[in-house]
């Protein structure tokens, strides 16, 4: 997709208070980016009325006062601020970084590799080879504090959510499903794949930034020993869990 | 400095405030006080900021003793409460002196009971707020044992009382259209809003789960939505049909299909549904919902103006040419 088609972008009503603007009904590179520098315009516009914006995986959505601006005024407002460009050509945000987060794949501390593997049709080695050089990019930020939805992975990796949920997994759980990764950054409950576990913490309440990760930052996940990764918990006190990060643009 | 100190705790008591609004793009949701309103009445009553801290104590309460003499007020839920054996009125200010304990037992109805304190509870905020947050991982349950450290409160007028109406027994709840609602048939909506729900017993602060007799709710293209973002207020039905309203301490994002969404003024009724309470929604126009939220903000404007002095009854008062109001020996009839 590369500009507005099938009904898309869409203005819906979210209740009393909100506004949805949809990009796409299935992710995307172009919704995900058309989205990111939507929301973005909304703020530099500051709209009266609008009072938080957010965006997901293809939508942006816009809390306002309906008591301040009439939603019929600002659904105008945010047509015709749609109708400026082709969103979905839009450039990804500025001051994008690049992190290597190590990661340990399988073994004890990420059981369902060896399934996942299976239901991707390779083995687990050729798994491990395959995620652990691949370039994921922040599409969201979502569900729990500073937690990364993470794509798009190869077309293999088009996995269906667990029926039935792993009871808990814990903070810095690397997950697979639908072609993306997620990193979480609390224990949850998930119908994810379990394959691989980092020590980075993608919420630090008490931290001068307790949301490291921004939508646009790319992410690998080289593959480490779990000699490695227990030397670097022990050590870390930063919640980086051993990543670097380098600007990119 | 003052403190409150917890020597019993019931299992879900926590430190809330109005909660930090404005970070969904972080995926932080707003969580704060389960009952707003209550916030409200308790700072109304002690003639205070209503940004201050209380405790917020869910289906029971515990036993407290304070440093100095201090304020209190007692607002949401009614719970059985009383200092030294003498029972306090709700909806009411009050006043604890150093050795004496204040008992707060269970809910008479309703769900969130407010303890709030003259000067507020000054625990150090975290990301602009004092609210417990604990899907976020955010501050924790309040503890037998604590010491809940309280900011400074210069005031010092006698009892006050609040008349409030029951929010507190289920009801009737209104709701406008939200994103997925149409993919729910007219029936379904229909059937929908001739139900009779109940709060589920897995209630909590992140959402009511609803249990009703007959069939769950179905949306075409139930399991096949991208995920978008989530609000308190929403109803998300799940994939076997079950409605949730979700609370202040819901995720940010969820595919689930929401076939609407409670006005915010009807929120509070939600959460503070007790056991065996009877909802029931209705969708009304978009007009009907702008005129419940200027009434409500309304309300709460003005709530401030409204606390009374509590008549005091002279049996409370054996010794009346003794009697000081700051002794907190004050009692109140119904408003």
């Amino acid at each position: 997709m590369t500009a507005a088609q099938g009904g898309f972008p869409a203005i819906r009503t979210l209740g009393l208070t909100g506004l949805l603007v949809s990009f796409a009904d299935q992710l995307s590179e172009p919704a995900n980016r058309a989205a990111l520098a939507f929301r973005a315009a909304v703020e530099r516009e500051g709209l009266p009325g609008v009072e938080e914006t957010s965006t997901s995986l293809a939508s942006v959505f816009l809390r306002f006062d309906p008591l301040a601006v009439a939603p019929g005024d600002l659904r105008e407002r945010i047509a015709a601020l749609l109708g400026t460009r082709d969103w979905y050509s839009a450039p990804l945000p500025a001051n994008r970084r690049r992190w290597r987060i190590p990661t340990v794949y399988g073994t004890d501390l990420a059981p369902q590799l060896e399934e996942a593997a299976e239901a991707a049709g390779m083995t687990a080695d050729a798994a491990v080879a395959e995620l652990s050089r691949t370039t994921v990019r922040v599409l969201t930020i979502g569900f729990a504090p500073g937690q990364p939805y993470l794509g798009e992975l190869p077309p293999a990796w088009d996995l269906p959510r667990q029926v039935a949920l792993t009871r808990r997994v814990p903070e810095g759980a690397l997950v697979v499903a639908i072609r993306q990764f997620v990193l979480f950054s609390a224990p949850t409950p998930t119908g994810w794949r379990h394959i691989g576990q980092t020590a980075f913490r993608a919420f630090r309440p008490q931290s001068e930034t307790p949301f490291p990760l921004r939508p646009g930052d790319e992410l690998i996940f080289p593959a480490i020993g779990r000699d490695e990764f227990d030397q670097i918990r022990a050590a870390d006190t930063s919640g980086d869990g051993g990543a670097t990060v380098e600007t990119i643009a | 400095m003052r403190h409150l100190v917890v020597t019993r705790a019931g299992p879900a008591m926590t430190v809330q405030d109005g909660g930090r609004l404005g970070m969904l793009m972080e995926g932080l949701s707003r969580g704060g006080a389960a009952d707003s309103v209550a916030l409200a009445e308790g700072a109304a009553l002690l003639g205070q900021s209503v940004d201050l801290a209380a405790l917020e104590m869910a289906g029971h309460g515990g036993a407290f003793t304070v440093s100095d003499t201090t304020r209190i007020a007692l607002t949401g839920a009614p719970m059985r409460a009383d200092i030294d054996g003498k029972s306090l009125p709700w909806n009411a200010s009050h006043v604890i002196a150093p050795g004496q304990t204040l008992t707060v037992g269970g809910c008479e109805k309703g769900t969130y009971g407010y303890l709030h304190l003259g000067g507020g509870i000054a625990t150090q905020p975290i990301l602009g707020s004092r609210a417990a947050h604990l899907v976020a991982g955010i501050g924790g349950l309040v503890q037998a044992g604590d010491r809940l450290p309280l900011g400074p409160d210069a005031r010092t007028e006698p009892g006050l009382v609040l008349g409030v109406d029951d929010r507190f027994s289920g009801g009737a709840i209104r709701i406008v259209e939200s994103a997925q609602s149409a993919l729910f048939t007219a029936s379904e909506r229909a059937r929908f809003e001739a139900t009779d729900f109940t709060r589920d017993v897995r209630a909590n602060r992140m959402g009511v789960r609803l249990t009703m007799e007959g069939e769950g709710f179905a949306a075409d293209r139930q399991l096949s939505i991208l995920s978008e973002v989530i609000v308190p207020g929403d109803i998300q039905v799940t994939g076997d049909g079950t409605p949730f309203v979700l609370l202040p301490e819901c995720q940010t994002t969820g595919g689930y299909p929401r076939i609407g969404t409670v006005i915010p003024a009807d929120l509070p009724a939600v959460a503070q549904a007790g056991p065996g309470a009877l909802l029931r929604f209705r969708f009304v126009s978009f007009e009907e919902a702008l005129e419940a939220e200027r009434r409500h903000r309304t309300m709460l404007r003005d709530l401030p103006r409204r606390p009374r002095h509590a008549v005091r009854d002279p049996r409370d008062m054996p010794d009346l040419l003794s009697y000081r109001l700051i002794d907190g020996m004050i009692s109140a009839h119904d408003t």
